[in-house]
């Protein structure tokens, strides 16, 4: 059933009892074409696109849990593509563009909203770095533009613009097309349409292990017993170690917990995605009157889904140095989520060292605004046993080759990303 | 004013003697001292506190304590406003303000309740279902759903008050002032252990303030002040008062926020509004309580609907008459206990209608007959009626449970008091990564108990917090956990206090599950299990209907317990709605996981001190003041502030930059270096240390010599730039970018402690003990040997890379030459507390030599015309090689060096050092891409950019520096430096990196 | 928040400490005698268990030597901490 103010006020008049289920819940089949370990929206986009692009409909998701029960369901919301690196800036505005097309194409409306993301600068040091990357981004084709500090306030009023903060803002990058998006609407969205194409999505459905033959992938093992696949895709970010493993794979990258919060709902205040490299927060306001931030990692390696109060506190503290009005705001709601943190902070999209074996995953702090662009080159590589070349400069061997992409010239240190 | 229209004769824990003015939506109140908001707007018969978040329905008063989810009010006006606060949990303080939320323009009168009207559009996640058309409009129809979102409105300006922070540590620390908790507290101060009592009211007690039992033969509040009295004289027990206990992170780390002001209209000077504990506890006992439940029935979201153990509560603790009839609804004993007390404070209970189809205990049936009220047992209230509640409809409900009967009774009444069974706190337990368990026969999610700790903090739970109902039970279970928590502490109490003796009833009969009352297909009245979020039964059916079968997916789906009150009253219901539909067990579905906080807490309190302009330390060098009396203008570096330039009156800030690079080249300039990052290394081995950690030969580095020297990380990346000089066979005194101090110490200290540990080495920052300048310029020796109290400063005594110790004016300093800025000069360091003094006597004995203290900006100038890098070059993603320095690097191993070989054989082309020359007298924009064409489409090839950029004095041009594929074929070619952000794109001749002294004879000379 | 014994100070918050990354990834001794392949798995690869995991912590704001900690990423939970040379005990935990 097609989903429509139509559909809505006719489903009103049968008291809203004859919606059909947005997806099925198939038993699994022995086999298929293609398995996809991960049914966050990373995994469902790959299994939409596979569908809808490369007309490959065999195709099961397998989820350990409930669908976007991971990072899907654990971020800030932010999207955006103001990246200085052009493999980055390439691919981040390739998934801007289907974002912009999103609710249309699945039919689901994913609230995109954009509604610019702003970039504070505080020193001359980080204005000549967002120069550098706004201007790497507009020669790139993308949209960015400088704010001088009066625009910057008249975009936030109420933003601490003062001299007299600790790290007075001078100014501030904007990528207008930037904005938000309702993170679980992206999961069931995809899950909605990859289902009405055939896919199989099937929920608690843990893979316990990959079977190979030779240097080939034939199948995973799960919860529910073995599973055959002529390739198998995995989108697991933050247990991306644990599932490569299982193909006898070491990956560069460590696992950390990232926290969020939310505070109680509010009129709306803050209109835009404010975002400070100084202080490291980013903050914005979600439909429902949240003000919602989310910061700098726990810094220990975890897989628990939950962090300590110090890395939340150090949020806080930067969230009411730029609001000052937000401190006497209550916080409502805290979750962790658990990040692939690459070696380089610039994730791994393309082939694994086993045939028909394939990652989607390193996605650092980075990951919900990659969902559908990660999907589509996911699933363009799956099925031409290649990567695209927006996704090319994601390869594994990128390290040992020395093609390293860091953003922030961080190093080989995961945390520091 | 209004008068207390509905306050009882006497009774209760309020001060009739102290009356309180406030206001509601401008209209005058008054209350008494121990009231809180809710009671005295009730005492005032108020029945209207609220409107719904999404239906904009009216609602009134429901609980009596922090699982409110109606009354939710804006507390304070101007910058001390609060949003958002439950009506419950505020303490009346004169000339308190309060105001109603979401609604407009009054709270009798909203527009917003058009939503109600409309409701059968909007089912649950009706906005992921339309919105979609036309593409573009989206943010149109967002505009208006963010305005019909949120709740209360934010205070606009800065936060007046300041917060507090506290350590503390403890034996065993009991979270909760109830039965279980005062006697878990006692028991376990009793055995010598160091104890903390939090308890978020003001008064400890809990729910012996509104208990119809009898203690030790006394009232419950007799015996409250007899256990408060000896827990205060208690040496070892510290009780926080006010305190809530929010959150429960690893190692038994509790955070606690104490609400010091919140019941004053402001705090008193220098008193903070809140203070966070941070309590590290050995053992917890967690006596937390447990919250009743609603029942779900048609409109059962009406003003006058209440939760039976508020109406006790009201009554009995705060003295308010909720004036009219009222009927009981319930599925067990507790909701009985309300009924004498409301009966006293003058309610005219007419009726209970039970579940149950046998009805109550032996006791609740006998106070029914005493006070011949009728029962009207195995029924259900079937719908409230009214637009506040003006009578019920009661139908019998059938043995399962499913279904209702077809005879319909209507009751006039003003007040339901509902009771659908009660749910143990199980939030800190759950938070602390404890298991829950569904317990059948109590109906309700309790801790697992014995669960394997592996995962868990060292926490017990104890009375009501367990499941536990009578107060004997839970009075016997605190002493026990009490005991018990002492004891793991490592403490053993001589005599546990004995378990008082408590008169309560003693025939109950069990709770019969009812989780919403059943409606006939025909039906279609709303019954709301999420209050706040007005989350019906049918959404969760419908996102049953459409797949969202998984708890989290009803959660989210339908916002289910996401409210202020984070679903307090609602998850459980809700869980169970989910079963039923689902055809499947409670257990079966599992319940959602509990994270902090435990109730919202203000950010403030969270972030405590280290705010605006205390967020970070402020670093200054010591020759601070020296530099902010001449006028100098400032730049944050990290966390330090360093001179700028020092721009002459009238003179604007280019020109001071320009005059004082010119002077260091003409004469003599002196600038502040006492920023950068210095390290003393000495030890047996600190030679051999540094020669493995620095690219370049450290080893023969001979004393009295220094060396400009890379570090890498061991993935082959710039970490820093930095000086090495030997000041003995066995010491070193490094110095890093200001920058850097930091991430280099601890590098090297890892290394020489992990990788290394064999070598001799010892490491100490000095960043701080040290000050530093720069005395630049051709005459800059002539400059040295006039302040250097007679010591030899010449080319032969003090060459190029050299070092040596003399005094200045007497003090000790320690003498470098380097350049930084391609002139003659020295780095002189000395002691920081000489700082000043050896500051102003370099300018003085300067003074024939036309010295002048220059900034980092013209420092920044003259770096680049010598075509010196800085971390604008050095940004991480860059190696020895990109800038020539690969001649450094010497053929043993070091630091990073196995990974710079990937770089040799092939791979993506690297960009290398090289300068720019402004071929049309405009500046170079910094920031910009070195592009063939700027008006080719996009996106373009981009060859390089700019790493800095300025006007070059002595040049006379706008120059930069930039990294390039393939600079050695660009040379005197033509590029344009594009920055697109600030229009403008500035052809520049591509040139080599050093735009003076080529041959490096000034520094030498 | 985690509570770390530094074997010199005793037991501190975590916050005391800086944390980094595995311990069982040692640099070669010798690096010139493995292969370009095996040195860059050193610099790059990690094992990222979850469960019990050997890491550095350096008590930073404390006495600032580095310390070998085994620490449980999938609980938080601290098994047992030394001086970077100490062996934390059998195979099974790495």
């Amino acid at each position: 059933m097609r989903y429509s103010i139509f559909s809505l006020a006719r489903n009103a008049l049968s008291r809203h009892r004859r919606w059909p289920r947005a997806w099925r819940s198939p038993e699994p089949k022995p086999e298929y074409d293609v398995v996809i370990v991960g049914g966050g929206g990373h995994g469902l986009a790959a299994a939409y696109y596979l569908a809808k692009l490369h007309g490959i409909t065999r195709v099961a998701v397998l989820e350990k849990g409930w669908l976007g029960g991971g990072n899907t369901g654990r971020n800030t919301t932010i999207v955006r593509s103001n990246y200085l690196l052009e493999p980055n800036a390439h691919f981040y505005e390739h998934s801007l563009k289907l974002w912009e097309g999103l609710a249309h194409d699945l039919n689901y409306n994913v609230m995109f909203s954009q509604r610019a993301v702003v970039n504070l600068t505080h020193t001359d040091a980080q204005i000549d770095a967002s120069r550098r990357r706004g201007n790497a981004m507009r020669l790139n084709g993308i949209d960015a533009e400088w704010l001088s500090l009066g625009e910057v306030q008249a975009m936030i009023p109420l933003l601490d613009c003062s001299p007299n903060a600790r790290f007075p803002i001078n100014g501030g990058l904007v990528q207008r097309r930037g904005g938000t998006a309702r993170h679980d609407a992206v999961a069931w969205g995809f899950a909605r349409g990859a289902d009405a194409r055939g896919v199989d999505i099937i929920q608690n459905c843990e893979v316990t292990g990959i079977r190979r033959d030779g240097a080939r992938v034939v199948g995973v093992e799960t919860t529910r017993g073995y599973i055959g696949a002529k390739k198998v895709g995995i989108a697991v970010a933050g247990n991306s170690s644990r599932l490569a493993a299982m193909a006898g794979i070491r990956l560069p990258m460590e696992s950390h917990v990232l926290q969020a919060a939310v505070t109680e709902p509010l009129k709306p205040a803050i209109h835009t995605v404010v975002t400070s490299g100084a202080a490291h927060v980013y903050i914005s306001q979600t439909d429902k009157g949240e003000i919602l931030m989310g910061g700098s990692l726990d810094f220990y390696n975890s897989y628990a889904q939950r962090g300590n109060l110090p890395a939340l506190e150090h949020v806080i503290q930067g969230a009411i140095s730029l609001f000052p009005f937000l401190s006497r705001l209550r916080l409502m709601r805290t979750w962790g989520g658990v990040m692939d943190m690459t070696m380089d902070g610039s994730p791994i999209l393309g082939k694994l060292p086993v045939e028909g074996l394939y990652i989607d995953g390193g996605w650092c702090y980075g990951g919900f605004k990659a969902t559908p662009g990660a999907g589509w080159c996911h699933a363009w590589t799956i099925a031409n046993d290649e990567p695209h070349p927006l996704n090319a400069a994601f390869r594994l061997d990128r390290f040992h080759r020395g093609e390293i992409l860091d953003e922030k010239g961080a190093g080989a240190s995961p945390q520091a990303h | 004013m209004n008068r207390q229209t509905h306050r009882t004769e006497r009774g209760g824990r309020i001060d009739r003697s102290a009356p309180l003015a406030f206001t509601f939506d401008g209209v005058r109140y008054e209350g008494y001292r121990g009231d809180t908001l809710a009671s005295a707007l009730l005492a005032n018969g108020v029945r209207l506190a609220g409107r719904s978040f999404k239906y904009h329905r009216p609602r009134g008063i429901f609980a009596a304590g922090g699982e409110e989810p109606n009354a939710l009010v804006r507390i304070g006006e101007g910058a001390r406003a609060e949003p958002n606060i439950k009506a419950t949990q505020v303490e009346l303080y004169d000339g308190l303000t309060a105001r109603s939320q979401n609604r407009w323009p009054s709270l009798e009168l909203d527009v917003g309740e058009l939503g109600n009207v409309a409701s059968w559009l909007l089912p649950a996640g009706f906005y992921y279902k339309t919105f979609m058309w036309p593409g573009s409009w989206w943010r149109f129809y967002e505009h208006f759903i963010r305005k019909a979102a949120g709740l209360g409105r934010a205070p606009v300006e800065p936060d007046p008050d300041h917060y507090d922070r506290r350590y503390a540590f403890c034996d065993v620390l009991v979270v909760g002032g109830g039965p279980a908790g005062l006697m878990a507290a006692l028991t376990a101060a009793r055995s010598g252990a160091r104890v903390i009592i939090a308890d978020d009211a003001p008064a400890l007690g809990d729910s012996l303030l509104a208990s119809t039992a009898s203690i030790d033969g006394g009232d419950p509040m007799g015996f409250v002040s007899r256990i408060g009295e000896e827990l205060a004289s208690c040496p070892n027990l510290r009780v926080l008062g006010r305190t809530t206990a929010f959150g429960y992170y690893d190692d038994n780390m509790i955070v606690a926020v104490e609400r010091r002001a919140d019941h004053v209209p402001a705090p008193p000077a220098h008193c903070p509004r809140q203070r966070t504990w941070w309590i590290r506890a050995r053992e917890v006992v967690l006596a937390t309580g447990a919250i009743e439940r609603p029942l779900p029935f048609e409109d059962n979201d009406l003003p006058g609907v209440m939760l039976a153990s508020a109406a006790r509560t009201y009554a009995l603790r705060y003295g308010v008459r909720l004036a009219g009839r009222a009927v009981v609804f319930t599925n067990n004993d507790s909701a009985y206990e309300a009924i004498e007390p409301v009966l006293d404070a003058g309610t005219d209970v007419i009726a209970v209608v039970d579940a149950r189809e046998g009805g109550p205990g032996g006791d609740a049936l006998a106070l029914l007959q005493r006070f011949e009220i009728e029962l009207i047992p195995g029924s259900v209230v079937m719908r409230a009626i009214g637009r506040t509640v003006e009578g019920v409809e009661v139908r019998s409900l059938s043995s399962d449970g499913a279904s209702v009967g077809d005879a319909s009774r209507r009751m006039p009444c003003d007040f339901v008091f509902v009771s659908g069974g009660w749910s143990p706190t199980v939030h800190l337990f759950s938070q602390s990564r404890g298991r829950l368990r569904f317990d059948e026969e109590r109906a309700a999610f309790v801790p697992e108990e014995g669960a394997p700790r592996e995962r868990g903090g060292r926490e017990r739970s104890a009375g009501a917090a367990r499941g536990l109902v009578r107060l004997s039970e839970c009075l016997a279970d605190g002493i026990a956990a009490g005991a018990d928590a002492a004891r793991a502490a490592g403490f053993e109490a001589e005599a546990e206090p004995p378990c008082p003796a408590v008169q309560e009833w003693e025939d109950c009969a069990p709770v019969r599950a009812l989780w919403a009352v059943p409606l006939p297909s025909w039906r279609h009245g709303k019954r709301f299990v999420d209050l706040q979020n007005d989350v019906t039964v049918a959404d969760i059916e419908l996102a049953v209907r459409e797949g969202y079968t998984s708890v989290e997916h009803l959660k989210r789906y339908t916002t289910l317990g996401m409210g202020t009150d984070q679903g307090r009253t609602s998850n459980v219901n809700g869980l169970a709605v989910l079963a039923a539909t689902l055809g499947a067990g409670i257990p079966a579905v599992g319940t959602t996981t509990f994270r902090p906080p435990y109730s919202p807490v203000a950010l403030g309190a969270v972030a405590g001190r280290e705010v605006g302009i205390d967020q970070t330390p402020i670093r200054r060098t010591p020759m601070h003041d020296w530099h902010a009396a001449r006028g100098a203008s400032f730049v944050t570096v990290g966390p330090w502030m360093r001179a700028q330039c020092y721009p002459h009156p009238g003179e604007s800030m280019m020109d001071a930059i320009n005059r004082e690079a010119r002077q260091v080249r003409r004469s003599a300039g002196i600038v502040d270096v006492s920023t950068l990052g210095k390290i003393e290394v000495r030890g047996r081995d600190a030679g051999e240390f540094l020669h493995r950690v620095y690219i370049n030969r450290i080893r023969n580095l001979r004393v009295g010599r220094c060396r400009y020297a890379f570090m890498l990380r061991e993935d082959g990346f710039v970490l820093d730039d930095g000086t090495v000089t030997r000041i003995r066979d066995d010491e070193y005194y490094l110095t890093t970018g200001t920058g850097h101090a930091a991430v280099v110490m601890a590098h090297l200290e890892r290394y020489a402690q992990i990788v290394w540990p064999d070598l001799d080495v010892h490491l100490t920052s000095v960043t701080d003990q040290w000050a530093g300048a720069a005395v630049a310029g051709p005459r800059s020796r002539d400059l040295l040997a006039a302040a250097c109290d007679g010591a030899d400063v010449s080319d032969a005594a003090l060459p190029f890379m050299g070092c040596k110790d003399a005094t200045v004016a007497g003090a000790p300093v320690r003498i470098i030459r380097m350049t930084f800025s391609g002139e003659r000069a020295f780095e002189v360091h000395c002691p920081a507390d000489y700082g000043v003094h050896v500051w102003e006597a370099l300018l003085a004995a300067g003074e024939p030599f036309d010295v002048m203290p220059y900034g980092t900006e013209a420092l920044g100038v003259l770096r680049i015309e010598k075509g010196h890098v800085v971390p604008n070059e050095l940004d991480g993603r860059t190696i020895p090689a990109d800038f020539g320095f690969d001649r450094m690097e010497k053929d043993e191993d070091f630091i990073g060096r196995r990974s710079l070989e990937r770089f040799r054989v092939g791979g993506r082309k690297r960009k290398t050092f090289a300068g720019l020359v402004s071929e049309n007298g405009d500046a170079i924009p910094r920031g910009g891409h070195l592009v063939w064409n700027p008006t080719a489409p996009r996106p373009m090839r981009m060859f390089g950019h700019v790493t800095s950029s300025c006007y070059s004095p002595s040049l006379e041009r706008h120059i930069a520096l930039a990294l390039i594929e393939d600079a050695a074929d660009w040379k005197g070619r033509v590029l344009y430096a594009a920055s697109p952000l600030t229009s403008s794109f500035v052809p520049v001749r591509i040139t080599d990196h050093v735009f003076i002294d080529p041959e490096n004879r000034r520094p030498k000379g | 928040m985690m509570l770390i014994t530094c074997p010199w100070c005793g037991p501190r918050a975590h916050v005391e400490f800086t944390y980094g990354g595995d311990a069982t990834v040692a640099r070669p001794a010798a690096p010139d005698a493995v292969t370009a392949e095996a040195w860059l798995d050193h610099v790059y690869l990690r094992d990222n268990p979850r469960g019990p995991h050997d890491e550095w912590w350096q008590h930073t704001s404390g006495c600032r030597s580095w310390i070998k900690v085994r620490r449980d990423t999938w609980t938080h939970r601290v098994h047992g901490s030394g001086p970077p040379e100490a062996n934390l005990g059998g195979d099974e935990h790495r």
